[in-house]
């Protein structure tokens, strides 16, 4: 039954001992030593932390080169559009303008042309009233000139006239 | 040269592990004469004793004296244990500050006034002597101290070379307990008391484990003659004691509740399940106490019924059989001191977990 049996130096020493152990190990032990591990293990938690930023940085500012690139290839299509737009409606513009002043050209051609028609025209009347008379003039000293003709033809009138 | 140090202590232990049957053949050289009695070998072994005996050489035990301190009538006496010159019977009477001592069976008696020599009963008691409060440094004391030196020597060894490190990175000692720490706690104190509240057990957790452990290991050498101080009652007495006091005061209002008023139970329930809780506060520690005290015997004890078996059978031819058989107890004993260790702090870890629990309805 002794072995049982509890003796009561033991229990004493090893209070004692126990206690003695434990606040040394506290003080100079587990405290420099759990604080040297967690330490280490906020700096290994911060690294990784500090690492998926750098990488999450880097995604963005991979994000934001792309973004930049597609604005700039955007840019870049809308100018190409913009001056093909300009371009179309500056060929427009030119072949309206040249449309225009080709009609106006023709137009004063037109007016021209006229003119000098009429003009031409009036002259030829002109001519033909100086030829006609010239002509009647020969024909008139020709009928004219003879007593018989001068008889006839005033008789011829008269007739026309009392037809009239 | 602190790795010299730490170098030398596990190769002697190793050496010394290697010499297991040895020291205890040695031993039982004094009793080639009588009859062999396995049973007192095996109890005088696994006791407690006030001198620190390693070896017999002819029929003269070499052993190294410890004090004794006794708490008498007439008040402290302290004397070396040579003085008993190896006497276990009660034949040698000390006298000392007025009174008169002898040891039987590793006790020291203060015999009655008048008395010159013991007189016993017929259970061999002793009659006319009483048993003076005993604070001697024995045997296990003796080594509790040398085991809490090797403590220090490999814990402030390891501190001191975390503040020498700008890192913190483990060199030397250190890289060795940094994972035996940080098992302790993230498998025992983290799951067991949570993550809130787990740093304030922390210290006890890591001494009691490590204390246990050595005291565990340091049994096992057989040329300290098997010291069993973690396989001796009161050493685990004094240690549930610890985590008995310590779950008693961290205590909050919740863990009472469930001692004395169950909740969620009709009131019947309550009323039967408040004994058995009560009873149940006691019987935690008490269940770690003998449960380290049990196997740490329970192996010493196989070790040595294998080697009696020798001289049981008194011939040479067993002892191969008897060697293989407690060589293979021995290398499952060493497993069993981190085990038991373990077992003891991860239990006192969950009685402080539940001790400390939050009411989470």
């Amino acid at each position: 039954m002794d072995l049982v049996n509890p003796g009561f130096g033991l229990v004493f020493w090893t209070a004692i001992t126990f206690l003695c152990l434990l606040f040394i190990l506290r003080k100079f032990a587990w405290k420099p030593i759990l604080g040297a591990v967690s330490d280490r293990e906020d700096s290994i938690k911060n690294a990784l932390a500090e690492a998926d930023k750098a990488r999450q940085e880097m995604e963005n500012l991979k994000s934001d080169n792309e973004k930049i690139l597609k604005e700039a290839r955007a840019e870049r299509d809308a100018m190409i559009k913009e001056a093909r737009e300009i371009k179309d409606t500056m060929i427009a513009e030119a072949k309206d303008e040249a449309k225009t002043q080709a009609t106006k050209l023709i137009e004063q051609a037109k007016t021209t042309i006229q003119n000098e028609k009429l003009a031409a025209i009036t002259d030829l009347k002109n001519q033909v009233a100086d030829l006609s008379i010239n002509i009647a003039e020969k024909v008139m000293k020709d009928e004219l000139s003879s007593k018989d003709k001068q008889v006839a033809l005033v008789e011829k009138m008269l007739g026309e006239i009392e037809l009239n | 040269m602190r790795i010299n140090i730490f170098r030398t202590f596990l190769l002697g232990f190793f050496f010394l592990i290697s010499f297991n049957g040895f020291a205890i053949i040695e031993d039982n050289k004094e009793t080639e004469d009588k009859p062999f009695d396995a049973k007192e070998m095996i109890m005088h072994h696994v006791k407690d004793a006030h001198e620190f005996h390693i070896i017999d050489i002819n029929n003269k035990p070499i052993s190294i004296p410890l004090p004794i301190i006794l708490w008498t009538d007439n008040g402290l006496t302290t004397f070396m244990s040579s003085e008993f010159h190896h006497d276990d019977t009660g034949h040698t009477i000390v006298e000392k500050n007025g009174a008169k001592f002898v040891k039987l069976h590793e006790k020291i008696y203060q015999l009655n006034d008048g008395a010159t020599s013991v007189t016993f009963d017929e259970e061999h008691h002793p009659t006319n002597a009483v048993k003076p409060l005993d604070f001697s440094i024995t045997r296990n004391v003796f080594m509790m101290w040398v085991s809490v030196l090797v403590l220090l020597l490999i814990f402030l060894t390891a501190a001191r070379s975390y503040k020498k490190s700008k890192d913190g990175v483990p060199t030397g000692i250190a890289g060795f307990v940094e994972p035996l720490i940080v098992f302790v706690r993230d498998d025992i104190a983290r799951p067991m008391i949570g993550e809130k509240k787990y740093k304030r057990y922390m210290p006890y957790l890591l001494t009691i484990f490590f204390f246990i452990w050595i005291n565990n290991i340091f049994g096992l050498i057989p040329i300290l003659n098997g010291a069993n101080l973690s396989g001796n009652i009161a050493f685990t007495m004094t240690l549930a004691l610890f985590t008995f006091i310590i779950t008693t005061f961290s205590g909050n209002k919740n863990y009472w509740k469930h001692i004395f008023w169950m909740p969620g139970v009709p009131v019947p329930m309550k009323i039967f399940l408040m004994p058995i809780e009560i009873i149940g506060i006691f019987t935690k520690p008490i269940s770690l106490m003998i449960r380290l005290f049990a196997n740490i015997t329970a192996g010493h004890i196989i070790i040595l019924a294998l080697m009696s078996l020798i001289f049981i059978f008194k011939t040479v031819a067993l002892a191969p059989v008897s060697v293989a058989f407690s060589l293979f107890i021995t290398v499952i004993e060493i497993v069993v001191t981190a085990i038991q260790a373990y077992i003891f702090t991860i239990l006192s870890a969950l009685y402080f977990g539940m001790a400390t629990e939050e009411e989470h309805h």
